[in-house]
């Protein structure tokens, strides 16, 4: 008497809840903590009108997803691209897509990457948690899409677009990346006050007095900088302080900024998210087979499903394209596991505090407190490094040689771990431009700075980038290059009428 | 907690304003691509949709990125030979660099979709107009359409329009109750005054309090809706405005035309045919063929019955003018008519032809085009024809060599007249 779930490929709705049920209760079993799910049943067409809204299931109009949906149609027809077996939004409930054109394995195994470990991990990460509010994602993008609706009939669709436009291009460079402290009460103000005046009347030092007085600086030729600090968020302070925005403009720019900053951890745990899917549903649909709930037939689709998914071209292989975040992060997860279950010597040495614990703790920690660049700092282990062949090379454009730096050997695991941990750095991977002056008193033009690392100029289509920064300041906008010796040097400027 | 949604039926077409969003933007280079892919080949095709090009680089998004150069260090997976400290000659090209450059390769390809038949239609006839689209008479069968027209206060139940009808309830309860209400307020008045002296025994309570309760009923017993406040939705029908256009093709199939030359003519034919359509809600065609006597018939036989004789253009010109004042009035009626001919004509025929278009199909067409399908030298027909086109504005001749001519000289001949 066999107790499999289904035999044959063909699903229904009946077996979705059943595979849903009987994954729900073992993801139960290693206590994964997720929102609840929808899922829901699209069609290929849908799953194309999906993908071109980068996954927001309501968008609003523009034309960049025209675009985005023209290309998808036309690699999809030609058979150049399969579409994506699910897309899983990170919202409470958490809505997965399933593809009517999958077979029941695949339904399973989506359900499981999606529901229970894509779902638990948008639950728990610390930045996703940080960052994004899951209840109140689809509430906001109504919102949005009914407001730039409303504000192109009243202003035109065009003069919407011009707006989406400038504020597209500056979208990374939309996000908050520490928390803005809150707004103080007046009574919180005034406590403040009070200590601070406490503060400096237990500072008081009669010798200070004996101390010539400093020159006062002429107010004529020092002029404070505005904003106080540099700011790295573009659009932020577009909304706040760009002169001539009407209030309808400062609110598109203040959407296009909230849902950058929804999609920001997403960004940044790109390895980990894949590869926590990835190990989960590995495990979950695992543990089905040894409990006898899907047969031979349903476990050989699925590893051959599960080992395309984890392809890793090598560098010299014509179809590669980068590392595969979905092969290096379950690399890593399964890594974890190994080494807390049966560690070897090296890793008792490189992961002391890992070895012999309770792999389900280590992984759940893991899973909570990084984001790619310190996951990758903290977990790739030289087995891994050695698994995957990593090498890292060194492209100095003074030098007419690559050289390679480090390979998978003793000498070369740190070095190899730092330099793909920093691959992962949102913050070396772009530039560091940052707001970093107005010329209040002239002619208002905006100064950005541009802190030059490793000599890495600025692409090219910062011409681009620059004239909508214009758009939307209203004024002149330069940006200044500070070089690695600490010269300054006006790099680009771009005036009002460009 | 776990939902299964079926979404199947949901629309799919979400995209669709995005995507008319991204043509509109681009039109400009859409409408360049569209005459590019058309202007090189003949257009048998012309129902479909067409695969666009347009160069990547006009359309790509920009974001701030690093550009190459300085000191990069990346980490590949299955290295094979390299040990550490060893140099490699940097390869040229972005292809296997070493780092991104690869696979940002691909944004160099032009950026290729296909537009569905109705978009490419309207780039294709974009900024090409029908000349003389002065008459554009009624049709005669009037159409209709049901427009909406206010509220009536009768109709059939379905139509009920319950804001309305619940409004003019209010305000029916509210005009019937008010001479009631004010008296009552009057005499509640009068009672409370009375009892601060009177006892409740007293003829004069009791007779207002006898008041008071007939009043509250006479105000209960206004009901609630009654069949006069009901109030339906009003639809009229309104005649719809539609225009026709008749399209005379005249095509000589004497022997010396071939099946090439017809085919030309039938890409025209087709060119010109679908170009009224998007002007004229309803389009006749009136197919004539000639050789030396014309002979109204349907399409199959017009493009595909093989004939042979000599050619008397006349004939068919005749057979027009006839065909004009039988069935299709000039006050009724935009006519156009396209004839296409390889040139040869019965040389005395030429000026009766002359003749015939002149004075009696000219002044009741709006545009009337001729193509000479040959690469000869241009015979009488061709020289008389030039005779007519100094005479009248609505005339225009064109001579097509090969199949690739067919749409410059459709545009050539369509081209929007500069005001």
């Amino acid at each position: 008497m066999s107790n499999y779930l289904s035999t044959g490929s063909e699903w229904t709705f009946g077996l979705l809840k059943k595979y849903e049920t009987a994954i729900a209760e073992i993801a139960g079993e290693y206590h994964l903590k997720t929102y609840p799910n929808q899922i829901e049943v699209i069609t290929a067409e849908q799953m194309m009108d999906a993908y071109s809204t980068v996954g927001m299931p309501l968008g609003y109009h523009h034309w960049s997803y025209g675009k985005q949906f023209l290309n998808v149609e036309k690699r999809y027809k030609r058979g150049e691209m399969g579409l994506a077996y699910e897309i899983v939004i990170n919202s409470d409930p958490c809505i997965a897509y399933l593809m009517e054109e999958n077979t029941v394995m695949m339904q399973a195994l989506v359900i499981a990457h999606a529901s229970y470990g894509h779902n638990s991990f948008f639950r728990n990460n610390y930045l996703f948690r940080t960052w994004t509010s899951a209840d109140s994602i689809i509430d906001y993008l109504v919102f949005a899409r009914n407001y730039i609706r409303q504000c192109e009939e009243r202003y035109g669709e065009e003069e919407v677009e011009i707006i989406l436009d400038s504020c597209h291009a500056l979208m990374n460079y939309g996000v908050d990346r520490y928390k803005r402290p809150p707004r103080l009460s007046a009574d919180e103000e005034l406590v403040r006050i009070a200590d601070r005046e406490e503060y400096l009347r237990l500072q008081h030092n009669e010798i200070w007095r004996t101390l010539p007085p400093k020159p006062v600086p002429d107010e004529e030729d020092f002029e404070e900088l505005f904003p106080s600090e540099p700011q790295e968020n573009f659009l932020y302070f577009i909304e706040k302080n760009a002169p001539l925005l009407e209030g309808w403009q400062r609110e598109i720019v203040r959407i296009v900024r909230k849902i950058a900053q929804y999609f920001y951890p997403q960004r940044q745990t790109q390895v980990m998210n894949e590869g926590w899917a990835c190990f989960w549903h590995y495990t979950l649909v695992n543990d089905l087979y040894n409990r006898g709930q899907v047969d031979d037939g349903f476990m050989v689709e699925f590893l051959k499903s599960h080992t395309n998914v984890l392809f890793q071209p090598d560098f010299d292989h014509p179809y590669y394209s980068g590392i595969n975040p979905y092969s290096l992060g379950y690399a890593i997860m399964t890594d974890i596991r190994r080494i807390c279950e049966n560690p070897t010597d090296e890793d008792k040495q490189w992961f002391p505090k890992l070895a012999n614990t309770n792999w389900l703790k280590q992984m759940d920690f893991a899973m909570r407190n990084f984001k790619d660049e310190s996951f990758i700092a903290q977990y790739l282990s030289p087995k891994v490094i050695r698994e995957l062949k990593l090498f890292s090379v060194l492209d100095d454009d003074q030098d007419n040689h690559l050289v390679i730096s480090a390979i998978h050997d003793d000498a070369g695991y740190q070095h190899v771990r730092h330099a793909l941990s920093e691959q992962y750095n949102l913050g070396t991977h772009e530039p560091n431009l940052q707001i970093y002056n107005v010329n209040r008193r002239g002619d208002r033009s905006l100064t950005l700075r541009h802190m030059q690392h490793n000599r890495r100029p600025l692409g090219s289509n910062i011409e681009e980038i620059i004239k909508h920064l214009v758009r939307l300041w209203g004024f002149t906008v330069r940006i200044d290059s500070v070089y690695d010796n600490g010269n300054v040097e006006l790099t680009h400027e771009c005036r009002r009428d460009f | 907690m776990s939902h299964i949604i079926d979404r199947r039926l949901n629309g799919k077409n979400k995209s669709a304003v995005n995507r008319q969003r991204f043509i509109r933007r681009f039109r400009s280079q859409i409408k360049k691509a569209v005459s590019e892919a058309i202007s090189g080949r003949s257009i048998t095709d012309i129902e479909n949709g067409e695969k666009v090009n347009i160069p990547a680089k006009d359309i790509s998004e920009p974001v701030i990125n690093h550009g190459p150069g300085g000191r990069r260090e990346a980490v590949h997976p299955g290295n094979k030979e390299f040990t550490r400290g060893d140099r490699i000659p940097r390869p040229l090209g972005g292809a296997g660099k070493g780092n991104k450059a690869s696979n940002t390769g691909e944004g160099v390809d032009d950026f290729v979709f296909e537009l569905s038949r109705e978009e490419f239609l309207d780039f294709f006839f974009d900024d090409l107009e029908l000349p003389n689209l002065v008459k554009t008479k009624l049709a005669q069968q009037v159409e209709h359409k049901w427009v909406r027209a206010g509220y009536t206060s009768d109709g059939i139940p379905s139509n009920i329009n319950v804001i309305r009808s619940m409004r003019s309830a209010i305000s029916r309860r509210i005009a019937l109750r008010s001479p009631y209400h004010a008296r009552l307020r009057e005499a509640e008045e009068k009672l409370e005054l009375l009892l601060l002296t009177q006892g409740e025994t007293d003829p004069l309570v009791l007779e207002l309090r006898e008041e008071i309760t007939f009043l509250k009923r006479k105000i209960n017993c206004i009901p609630f809706i009654d069949e006069i406040d009901l109030r339906y939705n009003n639809r009229i029908k309104q005649p719809k405005p539609t225009t026709q256009a008749v399209m005379f093709c005249i095509m000589d199939v004497s022997g010396s035309m071939g099946q090439s030359q017809k085919d030309m003519a039938k890409r025209f034919f087709t060119l010109l045919y679908l170009f009224l359509t998007r002007t004229y809600e309803k389009t006749k065609l009136v197919f004539i063929r000639h050789h030396t006597i014309a002979k109204e018939v349907d399409e199959e036989d017009f493009f595909y019955s093989r004939e042979t004789g000599g050619t008397v253009v006349s004939s068919a010109l005749e057979l027009m003018h006839k065909i004009i004042n039988q069935s299709y009035p000039t006050s009724d009626w935009n006519i156009y008519a396209a004839q296409a001919s390889d040139g040869d004509n019965w040389s005395d025929d030429s000026p009766l032809c002359r003749d015939i278009l002149a004075n009696s199909i000219l002044p009741c067409l709006q545009y009337y085009a001729y193509i000479e399908i040959t690469q000869d030298d241009h015979q009488s027909l061709w020289r008389e024809y030039l005779k007519v086109k100094e005479m009248y504005e609505n005339f225009a001749m064109q001579r097509i060599t090969g199949p690739g001519d067919i749409y410059p000289v459709f545009r050539e001949l369509f081209k929007k007249q500069m005001a």
